[in-house]
């Protein structure tokens, strides 16, 4: 009974705050109003039902944290749990590897065109890994590098007609560069004013874009560029997407090969330390400075490449494409994913990418429905789909000894 | 989850991507012609690409009702751009799994641009009811590409030959919103006085878009001393502007492009919109195909359409009938067919030159007098 | 050097500046408690913005007068701001109290797509025009030239609430609640401070703030849309952080100062910058105070 009092109390509390905004529509020139009393309706039956489901999802997840607490059997996470287990592991490694590379074959080119895309959200979100989910500075303006890469391909090509393959490292040194550029001032930042300032880095990147008409063509951005080649060899129209796939494919399996390298090696074992906890790391004797150089130049090298396959995908460039909300959507497939977690971003991106693409059937509703999926996901899973490997690692390793 | 879970999820997603795919693949036969119309439906911009949108229903509406084209119903797929670039690819490749004869779209030029490529690979025609960055019909680089407004340079030429020969001014402030749009059409406006050598540009600035207050920008027109403001942009800028202009008591003449050749611009300025000038489309409102789309605007959502709603229907039924003149779906057939036989719409007898701009849509100078658009002959 | 254009520029660049500041007094204080980034407090302001008009309709067509009108409507937006505040973090941030800090924040930006498309949805994606609720006050005529009624509300408004903002927190029993808290969330706990009352207490003050900004604004430039409250919320956000954020004379100083920047940038160079100052400007600032004008910079304890 108790129950239902209090979501009969929210769906009133909700039928209230929802009133003026769904029920009122003013026509402000003929003065006319439209009053649309049936949604009031619907928003009180909806949230009287959807208050009991929230509440009985945070009981259990508070039960679930209150176990964990008294110490009764802590599970491992799944993720650690299928990587341990190779029965399952290769199998499904299998599965995924057949379906990876068959994929172009089975579907259609717009299957595989958005494919492609998710792949490049999964370098995208693995480079600004590094940075937040590695080495704990949290970057809003990761979206710069993005930028700086798919011009660099953009202008290099239209000046000097340099092909996709050359300007590939260009880019990523000019990324690295460019990631250091911004290092510098903000070494001594922490935490939300770091946020700030690089969020204003990347703000100016793209007014720089669109003013600066001599040197990037301003807003109406660069057309015609060419997609990449294969030694040489330009691909049928059709063909090009599927090769731009695979292409993306390797590069994000190199990403992937070299990140998971980076994690384990000293500068990764630095960046942890230093996401830590910043004074002991210093303490260590770690050279705070160059870690987080590193980091940022690791960082955004990763997306200045993947800026390379995005002039070449789109063929086109222009600075509308680089807004804050690029970033904020990189940033947010990362945590939802699992900050830390290579397996976890991955998950991230196809969600992210992959969602908006399938919400096409509800088109007026779909951004509605994801952010609204935004804020249930973190708040039923704030640790994200997958969390961190590396705690779990080390804990089983000290059991050993 | 259970403790195969993560091997489940696998399977599940690797389900839904097939299940997804065969319902997006399995386009039915050649039964129908299939219109694509592309275009920001959400976002800050859906306004625009949702006028279009209905334009396009309603130009399909039409034609099923006469009995289709070819012997066919014309079936229309929509696809959202959100006038991102990278999603216009992603949008034009969706639309050519939908197997699409032709597309109307897409409405920004950047958009527009990057859709192009695509279909130009595939053989496929666009045209755009609102795209109108010059390089898309000047540069040579589209070919398949046709558009039902005129580019950002004869609107630009217009309102500087009308600035300067009708009006009289000498000294002019060109402002622009930093847009696609905005910006190339203000370009176009500078060099125009420039070259006529008859007035000078005291002023050329770019405002931020979506800003709270352009009184410092205001206040350097008038220390400017320019007699009238070129704007290249969209109306709620524009009417930000000419508010604060005139709330400073400033009589600044305002000459603005159809972006701001909009009701809504007058809605928003309110009796701070009387005097404005605008360029836009040829006033169409005695057009009796124009009246009746108009009306089953109305009489559908309530309201009246938006900004590009006209030439969106212009275009559905150029294509379409271009279809019917062609006789094939064939790419070749469908191009000549748009250049030479003129076809009937909202917008008056049209046809297009070799570059694809359309021929008899013409531009007019508008002027708010009495809280409507009045067009100046 | 020509004084009056000196003069108005500085004016305009009060009035950029005290909507800034309006907006940020708020993002300070959710901050100062919750070190929280709220990215959905420009929705809020851009709902109470709707509100507003909706409300101010409603009373124009029953022909009330506008002076009535606006504190009725503002009245109205305040209520409903303050209520969605309280809402948004109850859903959306109080179960993440303990969770990472990126959590929330991400949260924060599925609430704020959220909001917006809502609106849109239930409003309309079109611009709707806001009547000028503020009268043209008659012994301001001479000076209309230089800066108008609505300014000079908009003004004097932020100075007033920063008053009384400050008197609320410095002597009053809850404001000293709010300063425990933000020191130390334990310790508070443990002499009697209710937590969560205080917190939202702190997001209905804050939010409530954000309407009084959207209201005034929305008069001020006579429009709003569903989209407003994206680029106000960037602004304010950077205002806070200028100033020192959590500091409540520092997000008004902050926004003075963004906005001034903006507007003299804009009148002596060129306005295409315009945002490239502001955040030079922020980047020059944290370099050499790392914390913001006003913050303090806390010594780490290890």
């Amino acid at each position: 009974m108790r129950e239902i009092i209090k979501s009969f109390t929210v769906s009133i509390w909700f039928m209230f705050l929802t009133f003026p905004i769904m029920v009122i529509k003013v026509n402000t020139i003929e003065k006319t109003i439209e009053w649309r009393w049936e949604r009031l309706i619907f928003v009180g039956i909806g949230s009287f039902f959807l208050s009991f489901l929230w509440r009985y999802l945070i009981t259990r997840k508070e039960s679930g944290i209150k176990k964990a607490e008294a110490g009764e059997e802590i599970k491992q996470p799944l993720s650690q749990r299928f990587f341990e287990d190779r029965r399952l592991f290769f199998p499904a490694l299998g599965g995924v590897i057949i379906l990876t590379v068959t994929f172009p074959l089975f579907f259609s080119s717009y299957q595989t065109n958005i494919m492609t895309n998710a792949l490049m959200y999964v370098m995208l979100g693995l480079g600004l890994n590094i940075v937040v989910g590695l080495a704990g500075l949290l970057d809003l303006g990761y979206v710069a590098f993005y930028a700086v890469g798919a011009y660099c391909y953009a202008l290099l090509n239209y000046h000097f007609g340099i092909g996709f393959w050359a300007v590939l490292p260009i880019a990523a040194a000019m990324g690295a560069l460019f990631g250091i550029l911004l290092g510098f001032p903000v070494l001594r930042l922490r935490g939300d004013y770091l946020a700030i300032v690089t969020l204003g880095f990347g703000e100016m990147i793209r007014l720089i874009l669109e003013n600066w008409n001599k040197f990037s063509f301003g807003p109406s951005g660069i057309a015609n560029i060419p997609r990449p080649t294969f030694f040489g060899y330009q691909f049928s129209f059709d063909h090009s997407f599927i090769y731009i796939y695979y292409l993306m494919i390797s590069l994000t399996i190199l990403t992937i090969f070299v990140v998971n390298r980076l994690q384990n090696s000293r500068i990764g074992r630095a960046w942890i330390a230093l996401r830590e906890d910043e004074i002991a790391c210093q303490a260590m004797g770690i050279d705070i400075r160059k870690t987080k150089l590193t980091a940022f130049a690791l960082g955004a090298t990763w997306a200045g490449m993947v800026g390379v396959v995005f002039a070449a995908k789109t063929t086109f460039v222009n600075p509308a494409s680089f807004t804050f909300m690029e970033s904020a959507i990189i940033l947010s497939l990362i945590v939802l994913g699992g900050m830390g977690s290579i397996i976890g971003v991955i998950l991230g991106a196809f969600i992210f990418i992959l969602l908006p693409e399938y919400l096409r059937a509800i088109e007026e509703y779909r951004m509605l429905v994801f952010g609204a999926a935004m804020v249930v996901m973190m708040v039923f899973r704030p640790q994200g789909l997958i969390s961190n490997i590396r705690r779990t690692y080390e804990f089983r390793s000290s059991k050993k000894q | 989850m259970g403790k195969n879970g993560f091997v489940k999820v696998l399977i599940a997603f690797t389900l839904a991507l097939t299940l997804t795919a065969v319902t997006f693949g399995t386009g039915l036969a050649a039964d129908t012609i299939k219109l694509g119309a592309a275009g920001a439906h959400s976002g800050d911009l859906a306004s625009y690409g949702l006028s279009a949108l209905r334009g396009a229903e309603y130009a399909v509406e039409l034609i099923n009702k006469k009995g289709g084209i070819l012997g066919k119903k014309v079936e229309l797929i929509s696809g959202d751009d959100v006038c991102k670039p990278e999603v216009a690819t992603n949008t034009a490749t969706y639309l050519l799994s939908k197997k699409v004869d032709v597309v109307q779209g897409h409405i920004c030029s950047g958009a527009t641009k990057a859709a192009l490529g695509v279909y130009k690979d595939a053989g496929i025609i666009a045209m755009s009811p609102s795209a109108t960055n010059p390089a898309l019909t000047q540069s040579g680089d589209y070919p398949n590409f046709f558009r039902t407004i005129a580019s950002d340079d004869a609107q630009a030429k217009l309102e500087v030959d009308f600035a300067l020969n009708v009006l009289k001014v000498k000294n002019i402030a060109v402002l622009h919103d930093k847009g696609d749009y905005g910006k190339g059409l203000a370009e176009f406006a500078k060099q125009f006085i420039e070259k006529s050598g008859k007035g000078k540009v005291v002023l050329y600035e770019g405002i931020t878009p979506g800003g709270m207050d352009y009184s410092a920008v205001v206040q350097k027109v008038k220390r400017s001393k320019a007699e009238a403001v070129i704007f290249g942009g969209y109306h709620p800028e524009a009417s930000k502007i000419v508010s604060q202009m005139r709330k400073k008591r400033m009589k600044t003449i305002f000459i603005s492009d159809d972006g701001v050749k909009d009701d809504t611009f007058i809605k928003t300025a309110g009796k701070y919109s009387e005097g404005v000038y605008a360029t836009g489309p040829k006033d169409v409102s005695k057009n009796p195909m124009a009246i009746q789309a108009n009306e089953a605007h109305k009489k559908k959502y309530g309201a009246d359409p938006g900004a590009f709603y006209l030439n969106a229907v212009a275009s559905s039924l150029a294509l379409l009938t271009a279809i019917q003149n062609a006789g094939s779906t064939n790419y070749d057939d469908i191009v000549k067919a748009l250049r030479t036989k003129e076809v009937e719409t909202p917008l008056g007898m049209i046809k297009f030159d070799e570059r694809g701009d359309a021929i008899g849509v013409g531009f007019s100078v508008f002027q708010v007098q009495n809280g409507v658009y009045n067009e100046l002959k | 050097m020509d004084w009056l254009y000196f003069l108005e520029l500085f004016l305009s660049g009060l009035t950029k500046g005290s909507i800034y500041a309006l907006i940020a007094l708020g993002y300070t204080m959710v901050y100062g408690i919750i070190q929280l980034i709220n990215f959905a407090h420009g929705e809020v302001y851009m709902i109470g913005a709707f509100t507003g008009l909706i409300v101010a309709s409603i009373l124009t067509l029953l022909g009330l007068n506008t002076l009535s009108i606006l504190l009725l409507a503002s009245m109205a937006a305040i209520i409903y701001s303050a209520a969605y505040g309280f809402t948004i973090e109850k859903i959306a941030y109080k179960p993440l109290r303990q969770a990472p800090r990126l959590s929330p924040l991400i949260s924060a930006i599925g609430m704020s797509i959220f909001l917006q498309n809502y609106v849109m949805i239930a409003q309309t994606s079109d611009f709707m025009p806001f009547p000028s609720l503020i009268p043209d006050f008659e012994f301001m005529e001479p000076y209309a030239h230089i800066i108008g009624s609505p300014e000079l509300v908009i003004i004097l408004t932020t100075m007033v609430v920063m008053i009384f903002l400050t008197v609320l927190i410095k002597f009053t029993r809850i404001g000293k609640a709010m300063r425990a808290t933000a020191q130390d969330k334990g310790m508070a706990m443990l002499v009697g401070v209710n937590i969560d009352r205080v917190i939202s207490m702190t997001f209905i003050i804050g939010t409530a703030l954000a309407a009084v900004g959207g209201i005034l604004t929305a008069c001020h430039v006579g429009q709003i849309n569903f989209y407003i409250g994206f680029l106000a919320g960037l602004k304010a956000f950077t205002a806070a952080v200028l100033g020192g954020i959590g500091s409540i004379p520092g997000a008004v100083l902050g926004g003075l100062v963004l906005g001034l920047t903006e507007s003299f940038g804009t009148g002596y160079i060129s306005s295409d910058y315009e945002d490239v100052f502001a955040f030079t400007l922020l980047i020059l600032i944290l370099i050499f105070r790392p914390a913001g004008i006003l913050g303090r910079s806390t010594t780490q304890k290890v």
